[in-house]
């Protein structure tokens, strides 16, 4: 296995490609990210660990907008996020001036994978160690969608989704818990599915809901405590239904 | 020929331009909006080669749009009227330059409402009023009578019908249809369009 996972363009004889398998290792090791969308709401929800006391958190923003109707959050090498999202941002505008139109959230998806793809078949480049989450309402249909690339350069579409730490056990509650929400419900979904493997408190996750009207929001931390909050009641009165008549009986 | 003027007030900037889009002795349409809204707060007022105007000015937008997006941040007018200084200034001196004068109109929160001058060959200047065109000999001379700083909405638009009043009298292919733009702390947006012919009469 040693002498197949140097180059990137040399395929195992059991046929993996090991540079990629890596990259989503180190995707598995970023700060998880989960997507939920909804009938008229698309939502993104990223862990934030604990912030150094002496940084800005307002400069660590980890839910970035592309263009005015699409946004992204992502899992993994942060500084490749870099690189990837300053791709994407200058294509959307240069979509716009050649055919006039925005682009569709698939073809920034597909631009975004299609770039991940090419640096796992060139030599001396290692591909992007990052999964992104894409969200985003069509220009002219107005249908919210969310897409998720990895770095192999495969991407789809889902209805909720999870990538970076502990996104399998994210993923389950969404499989079990997901139904069609709007609004503040999607909010909710994606919050709760992120508390699963976080840390509860406005200070440990951002949240920003995108809509068709009003693009991108980020959620501040004290909103994000209130519905945490709520969560939590919700919670507490679940188990005290399930505890409450079992004792009575 | 094209006729591009505007001017500064208190807490608003104005632009005007004429709407004719011309090809030798034809007028291919008379409704041609040649006043770009570069983004919330600016205006970009163009006049010249019909295909560089197009080209430039989208090119300036979606390159302001990205500046954007990239710093989460707009830029300021200034920036903008440099940046596109700068383009202008670059092509001037490779294959083929862009053939445009642009007036470009902005207001920051900070700085108030400014207007710029950048002619095809790469002039930035600072002003109170500018003008481009034939018709910037009558305009220039209207609002250097009647111009004054502090002037109310109400009367630079009275100033604007003057200016429009001269170019039409004066001037001997004068364009008939004029939008004017204006831009202040609310944002940028069309003001009124004036029309002596209406286009598409059978439309």
């Amino acid at each position: 296995m040693a002498r197949y996972d140097r180059a990137i363009t040399v395929f195992s004889p059991d046929g993996h490609l090991f540079q990629v398998e890596y990259a989503l290792e180190a995707v598995r090791k970023g700060n998880a990210a989960v997507g939920v969308r909804g009938t008229d709401t698309v939502v993104l929800g990223v862990e934030k660990k604990s912030a150094a006391k002496l940084q800005d958190s307002r400069s660590v923003r980890k839910i970035v907008n592309l263009d005015n109707h699409i946004a992204l959050a992502c899992a993994g090498l942060k500084a490749d996020a870099r690189v990837l999202i300053n791709r994407a941002r200058i294509e959307c505008q240069s979509h716009r001036l050649t055919v006039e139109d925005p682009v569709t959230v698939e073809y920034i998806t597909r631009y975004i994978a299609g770039l991940q793809q090419k640096y796992t078949q060139s030599g001396g480049v290692r591909p992007f160690g990052l999964s992104t989450l894409i969200i985003g309402f069509d220009p002219y249909t107005g249908v919210p969608s969310l897409y998720q690339t990895d770095p192999s350069g495969t991407f789809s579409a889902w209805k909720a989704n999870a990538t970076g730490r502990n996104s399998n056990s994210i993923r389950e509650f969404l499989e079990k818990n997901y139904k069609e929400t709007h609004g503040q419900e999607t909010i909710k979904l994606a919050i709760r599915a992120l508390l699963e493997v976080v840390e509860s408190g406005g200070k440990n996750i951002e949240v920003a809901v995108m809509t068709k009207d009003q693009g991108l929001r980020q959620l501040e931390e004290a909103e994000i405590d209130a519905i945490v909050a709520e969560i939590e009641a919700e919670k507490a009165a679940a188990e005290a239904a399930k505890k409450g008549p079992a004792r009575d009986a | 020929m094209e006729c591009v003027f505007g001017l500064v007030g208190n807490d608003y900037a104005i632009v005007v331009a004429d709407t004719s889009a011309v090809h030798s002795i034809l007028v291919h349409k008379s409704n041609e909006d040649k006043i770009m809204v570069l983004d919330s707060h600016k205006l970009v007022a163009a006049s010249g080669e019909p295909g560089d105007r197009v080209q430039f000015t989208e090119y300036i937008q979606k390159n302001v749009a990205l500046y954007q997006f990239r710093n989460g941040i707009p830029l300021t007018t200034a920036a903008a009227a440099n940046f596109t200084r700068g383009e202008l200034a670059t092509a001037l001196r490779k294959q083929n330059p862009y053939q445009v004068n642009v007036l470009m109109a902005g207001y920051d929160k900070e700085i108030g409402p400014s207007l710029y001058y950048i002619d095809y060959i790469a002039t930035l200047h600072k002003v109170d009023r500018g003008a481009f065109g034939y018709g910037s000999y009558f305009c220039l001379a209207m609002m250097d009578r009647h111009y004054h700083s502090g002037m109310t909405v109400e009367e630079a638009i009275d100033l604007v019908d003057k200016c429009i009043l001269e170019i039409r009298s004066r001037l001997v292919v004068a364009p008939p249809n004029f939008v004017i733009k204006i831009v202040d702390k609310d944002g940028a947006r069309e003001y009124a369009w004036r029309e002596s012919v209406k286009p598409d009469a059978t439309a």
